[in-house]
């Protein structure tokens, strides 16, 4: 009898303190709330979009103060119906096709190349003090410089092109990845081998996905030195049958073809551009999921 | 008024003995715990109190295995989960797979970490919020997931180094009836670590009072108050109050010997 009166008693106080928690829980959730996608759209847009009147604007100014003859620096005026013929043009896209690929193929190698020797300096004290700082020194130097040693290596061929572009982006991808993985907040480490991680495992499941936002960050670098290296390599490594971005540069310019030439560079602008944003929003996906940036923002 | 029957059967769980332990070399050692004498039976909540430097959290690291002493025994009887003041859940998982994570390391397989995970988050009362990221839960929430982290070790000892030191009264309140309830449903050991002398006597069997450098085993005091208990009940503050006497007693020693040796 007297049991079963203190089994109902517990049974009671287990169920207030059940509803005690989740109404605590209620009063201390988070209540984040969303802007609509159109406002969100246009914040972000309307400064990029005024920028860019902005830059036109002053671009249009330099024209107009008659600095330069108008055919060796035309305006916008010219510059963009040029840029339009040239997205509709078959060849000029087939260009684009090419050096995306060698943009692809050099960054994904560079990729494997850069992840590689970065967990390798990362986990071995020997390497580190070895090349640790070569790997910075590397990354410091510009990536022209290499060519007159890739080409007397590969002649004039696509794989002097993908050497640098290699060179140019796995040191910063390395050290991205090596950055990330000191800077593991050792909490987390002895939280890891507190749940019983050791070894490939503390990595696996600690260590690389703590490092994962300060590796995309060498990520997004390691692409803006390989796009960088690619241009520099395309100017100079000019391929017969292999038409690039480069080389259409190159010769808009042998032509005097001004208004040709800047609406080529306005392409490789933003090509850097689209990439970059790219990698910005993974940066910023993966923040958001850790919590790393206010909701309101 | 009714006393609870002792729970605390006669094998010892955790045996320290003549343990000692000291950072650094020479004329710069810091010697954090001396000739530490502790033993600790099956099923038993202890509560290890002290000031500063009193080598609280260098015990837990001793008993957990992730330091060794400078002398002396350390024998632990059973596997050991650890948990900090910060819940230290992992942000790239959610709060399901956080609890999962160690039964993974454990490889067992998938719809068994599931089916375990949500019951865990069911005992600490976070049943449907597995899907959640930590971030979106509350300090005490986020401790809860931490609970829930280690007892999916299958650990018979919980180590818990200030585990609510971080949190409001009320949600500590709260989380010590957790706590309790947790405990003698699952018949674990647990060797709980806290300068607050009134969560000690609230929750313990037994409160391990340590002296700071070096730290050595003062006085202990058994807690002979029935359970479920409550932090502001007569009792509770009466037995804390003694304790306290005692602690500032030990911290006074230190005022005209700045260097504790």
């Amino acid at each position: 009898m007297a049991t079963e009166v203190h089994t109902e008693n517990t049974d009671v106080s287990d169920q207030k303190l059940a509803e005690e928690i989740a109404g605590l829980d209620a009063l201390e959730a988070h209540l984040g709330t969303h802007p609509s996608r159109a406002r969100r759209i246009w914040t972000t847009a309307w400064p990029k979009l005024a920028a860019i009147a902005l830059a036109l604007g002053v671009w249009q100014a330099v024209v107009w103060s008659g600095w330069k003859e108008e055919f060796v620096l035309p305006g916008p005026d010219k510059v963009l119906p040029a840029l339009f013929e040239l997205l509709g043009d078959g060849d000029f896209r087939y260009a684009v096709g090419i050096t995306m690929s060698r943009a692809v193929t050099g960054y994904i190698l560079a990729m494997l190349i850069g992840s590689v020797i970065g967990l390798a300096v990362a986990r071995v004290k020997l390497l580190r003090s070895a090349v640790g700082s070569l790997i910075t020194g590397l990354q410091t130097m510009p990536s022209i410089a290499w060519f007159p040693l890739a080409i007397s290596l590969f002649g004039l061929t696509e794989r002097a092109i993908m050497f640098v572009v290699v060179l140019g982006a796995a040191p910063s991808i390395a050290n991205g990845l090596i950055g990330g993985v000191d800077h593991v907040p050792p909490l987390m480490v002895r939280a890891g081998r507190m749940v019983g991680a050791k070894g490939i495992g503390l990595y696996r499941h600690v260590i690389l996905p703590a490092a994962l936002p300060t590796y995309i960050g060498g990520l997004k670098q390691g692409w803006a030195f390989a796009w960088r290296s690619l241009m520099a390599g395309e100017l100079l490594v000019i391929l017969a049958n292999r038409p690039s971005i480069g080389d259409q540069l190159q010769f808009a310019r042998e032509l005097a073809r001004s208004q040709q030439m800047l609406a080529i560079m306005i392409v490789i602008l933003i090509i850097g551009i689209i990439v970059d944003t790219i990698f910005g929003r993974a940066d910023v996906a993966i923040r958001r999921r850790w919590g790393l940036i206010d909701p309101a923002t | 008024m009714t006393i609870t029957a002792p729970r605390v059967d006669t094998t010892t769980a955790i045996s320290l003995r003549g343990v000692s332990k000291a950072f650094g070399h020479g004329g710069n050692a810091v010697v954090a715990l001396e000739g530490i004498n502790l033993d600790v039976a099956r099923g038993e909540f202890v509560c290890l109190v002290g000031a500063s430097g009193c080598g609280k959290s260098t015990s837990l690291n001793l008993i957990a295995g992730l330091d060794r002493p400078t002398v002396g025994d350390v024998a632990v009887h059973g596997r050991t989960a650890l948990m900090f003041q910060e819940a230290a859940l992992f942000p790239w998982l959610t709060v399901r797979d956080n609890v999962a994570l160690p039964m993974r390391l454990a490889g067992k397989g998938r719809a068994e970490r599931h089916r375990r995970a949500e019951e865990l988050l069911e005992s600490v009362h976070l049943g449907g919020q597995g899907g959640r990221r930590p971030h979106e839960l509350s300090g005490g929430m986020r401790q809860r997931a931490a609970l829930a982290r280690a007892l999916a070790q299958d650990a018979e000892i919980l180590l818990m180094d200030e585990p609510f030191g971080a949190l409001d009264a009320m949600t500590r309140d709260l989380l010590h009836d957790e706590l309790e309830q947790v405990w003698s449903s699952t018949g674990l050991t647990i060797v709980f670590v806290t300068h607050n002398v009134r969560e000690a006597a609230r929750l313990s069997d037994r409160i391990v009072l340590l002296t700071s450098l070096p730290g050595r085993v003062a006085d202990e005091f058994p807690v002979a108050i029935a359970r479920p208990r409550r932090i502001d009940s007569p009792e509770v503050m009466g037995l804390a109050a003694a304790v306290t006497d005692r602690l500032r007693a030990e911290v006074r020693r230190h005022s005209d010997d700045p260097h504790g040796n």
